[in-house]
């Protein structure tokens, strides 16, 4: 990272609607996953509501340097209902959960969206011509009086406005008992896996009726769990290999080839525990909310309540790297424990090459880490403090001792501001933060001026 | 009557250690804070029985805790088996010291009842809702992880005591999902209080020697509970059919 802070200009865009007809309704809006696809030019966002928001890349045109690749709304749709499951008199809640997009094959771009229980393939495709000059019809579509058809014509494609449509393609249902907190799709392009508390599921693209379970944790008796799934991926080049965290702090990498059932793991990757920082949080706060394999494939970064560490994956006895999040709540976890904050789940991402990792906080802040320098930052995403095109600026925390003028103290920073989700464009410093119901888009002006 | 080790072990303890600090708050013994933290996490336990399926995740987490402190009380030996005779005073010691400590938590999460833990009609918010629960009598099983596994002995008493203690803490039955949360401070809820955070309380509370934060709820939160307030009035007209 340069010496100064590198993200400078910044669209910001507010995802949120009034629906006045749901006394709640105002939660919907409450942005609850972001996902770049592979190129970077979508971005897919999910809300408590059920909604998918999807933004576009405009192309960057030297007639309007300004707006250079900013981002613009390309398509909203319904994803997910609320359900009631009767046989538990329990609601299922319509919150996208996870968003994966799967590389694009042809002209039309697909996701997968999925809630607590339901996995969606939805197809999203453009259209932008449309035919004109029927013989046998009208421009209204009705049928012609066929005598006043005198000759006929060859109907032509005319350019209309864009219109992007969006179909759901497939509904994977019933295939968890549990709820789904990550879906992952094989770098083989048929195949993608779902994770819930106590199963993994392998799935195929076009099979919709029939699931194969890789990993169950479940105990014989539910008396004797004390252990769950937490997040799970895809190895982003080994088609056989996936990764899973757990409550526990550990990280399991399975070997598909091995067995039907991936109960065994091939290696196992959890760190000692520091017996000098023991306390009745220490479980809770080695829980992993979640894992990323690096773009290269060679490393692993989780995140747990206090910190991010990177993992090589030929190293299973200690994190590579790790580094302090917001370590001056190691004092408060009481306090985080009582208001459910230590809960929290936030998420991680790596820079394109792998040189950066991402992370959020509370009071909407958010950090990164530069994994080669060794320099980290504290930016924040609000309203006040980012103007368009601003120069972000560095934030700190202080934590008693030397306060300067614009530190924000411990016993000051907001916890209902979190920032869970974060994802980093694929190949350019473009970073995505959702603050519960606003989305921000940071780009790196630098980066942007060189090519 | 309570252990006397003073080795603490809560890592947020170690700021009340400051002398100043001790002449200007009874600071609670190591003991008193863990009996609090095993309290709270019980009722966080208990409040997870609303509409939406609780989370798994944190059930587990908080079950674990519990069954920690579970653990080191049982080696320390404040761990009682409620034997007849002492039946009568090992609640009423609880009862002191969350009294002491969690006066202001209380207020905050409100009466709440008692479900036996183990049982199977867990949905707490009352009787409009047996019909609806008692179909449910064979349910997934999953609701037992909030059980203690320990000893069968220590759960069956532990148990009672906790049931003799929310007996007494109760002022009255809550019969609707309206009444159990009536004596809540309604902005609570609020979305935009929430969001905001400006629901501060008086909060001494068990981690009393820190620098406390004012525990904020998160209509965010994982556990979902508090949000779905509104979806619970809402749901209770249709069950109710007013």
């Amino acid at each position: 990272m340069r010496s100064q802070t590198p993200v400078t200009r910044h669209v910001h865009i507010r995802v949120g609607f009034d629906l006045l007809n749901w006394p709640n309704r105002k939660t919907a809006d409450i942005i609850s996953t972001v996902e770049f696809n592979h190129t970077g030019e979508l971005l897919a966002t999910g809300d408590k509501g059920g909604r998918v928001v999807i933004f576009q890349r405009e192309p960057e045109s030297k007639n309007a340097p300004h707006s250079q690749g900013e981002y613009d709304v390309y398509s909203t749709f319904q994803s997910h209902e609320p359900e009631f499951d009767y046989l538990k008199s329990l609601e299922i809640e319509e919150k996208i959960n996870k968003i994966k997009w799967l590389p694009q094959q042809n002209a039309a771009h697909s996701l997968l969206s999925t809630n607590d229980k339901t996995i969606k393939l939805w197809k999203i495709t453009e259209r932008d011509k449309r035919p004109e000059g029927y013989n046998l019809k009208d421009e209204e579509g009705k049928l012609k009086d066929l005598s006043t058809v005198t000759s006929l014509q060859v109907p032509v494609l005319k350019p209309m406005d864009l219109m992007v449509e969006v179909s759901p393609r497939r509904v994977f249902a019933n295939g968890h008992t549990y709820h789904i907190n990550s879906i992952s799709v094989n770098s083989d392009c048929e195949t993608y896996m779902s994770a819930d508390d106590l199963r993994i599921n392998l799935w195929h693209l076009a099979v919709t009726d029939r699931s194969f379970n890789i990993v169950d944790i479940k105990p014989a008796n539910m008396e004797d769990l004390t252990e769950v799934i937490t997040a799970s991926e895809f190895h982003p080049h080994h088609c056989n290999l996936f990764v899973y965290s757990s409550s526990k702090g550990s990280l399991r990498l399975c070997d598909m080839r091995a067995a039907a059932l991936c109960d065994k793991h091939s290696k196992l990757f959890e760190e000692p525990e520091d017996p000098s920082n023991r306390s009745f949080f220490s479980e809770i706060i080695s829980s992993v909310s979640d894992v990323k394999f690096s773009h290269s494939g060679r490393y692993m970064l989780t995140r747990d309540y206090l910190t991010v560490k990177v993992w090589d994956l030929n190293m299973e006895a200690r994190p590579l790297e790790t580094y302090q999040v917001h370590d001056y709540l190691r004092s408060k976890l009481c306090s985080l424990y009582e208001n459910d904050c230590i809960f929290d789940k936030f998420e991680c991402a790596w820079n394109g090459s792998d040189s950066v990792i991402m992370t959020g906080a509370y009071n909407n802040f958010f950090r990164m880490f530069d994994r080669n320098t060794k320099r980290d930052v504290t930016l924040e995403a609000s309203r006040e403090s980012s103007k368009p095109r601003a120069v972000l600026k560095p934030r700190r925390v202080c934590v008693g001792g030397k306060r300067r003028r614009d530190d924000i103290s411990v016993d000051s920073l907001d916890f209902t501001k979190k920032i869970l989700h974060t994802a980093w464009h694929p190949t350019e410093n473009i970073i995505a933060i959702a603050a519960t119901n606003n989305l921000y888009i940071f780009q790196d002006k630098v980066n942007s001026d060189m090519h | 009557m309570f252990a006397r080790g003073l080795k603490r072990k809560c890592a947020d303890h170690e700021e009340d250690m400051g002398g100043a600090l001790a002449g200007f708050r009874a600071v609670p013994s190591y003991s008193l804070q863990r009996q609090s933290l095993l309290d709270m996490s019980l009722v966080k336990l208990q409040l997870c029985h609303m509409l939406v399926e609780p989370n798994l995740c944190r059930s587990v987490l908080i079950a674990n805790t519990v069954r920690q402190i579970q653990e080191e009380m049982t080696q320390d030996g404040t761990w009682r088996v409620a034997a007849p005779q002492s039946t009568g005073r090992a609640p009423l010691d609880r009862l002191v010291s969350t009294e002491i400590l969690c006066r202001s938590m209380r207020e905050q999460d409100g009466v709440h009842p008692a479900p036996g833990m183990g049982d199977d009609h867990v949905l707490g918010p009352g009787s409009e809702l047996s019909t609806v629960t008692s179909a449910q009598t064979p349910r997934d099983p999953q609701n037992s992880v909030w059980e203690m596994d320990s000893p069968r002995e220590n759960r069956g008493n532990f148990q009672k005591s906790l049931d003799q203690i929310f007996e007494t803490l109760e002022t009255r039955n809550p019969s609707s999902a309206e009444e159990l949360f009536s004596d809540m401070d309604s902005s609570y809820y609020d979305l935009d209080t929430v969001l905001t955070g400006v629901v501060s309380r008086a909060e001494p509370g068990p981690c009393d020697g820190l620098q406390g934060l004012p525990p904020v709820a998160t209509p965010a939160s994982s556990s979902s509970c508090k949000s779905d307030l509104g979806e619970l009035d809402h749901v209770m007209e249709i069950l109710v059919e007013t």
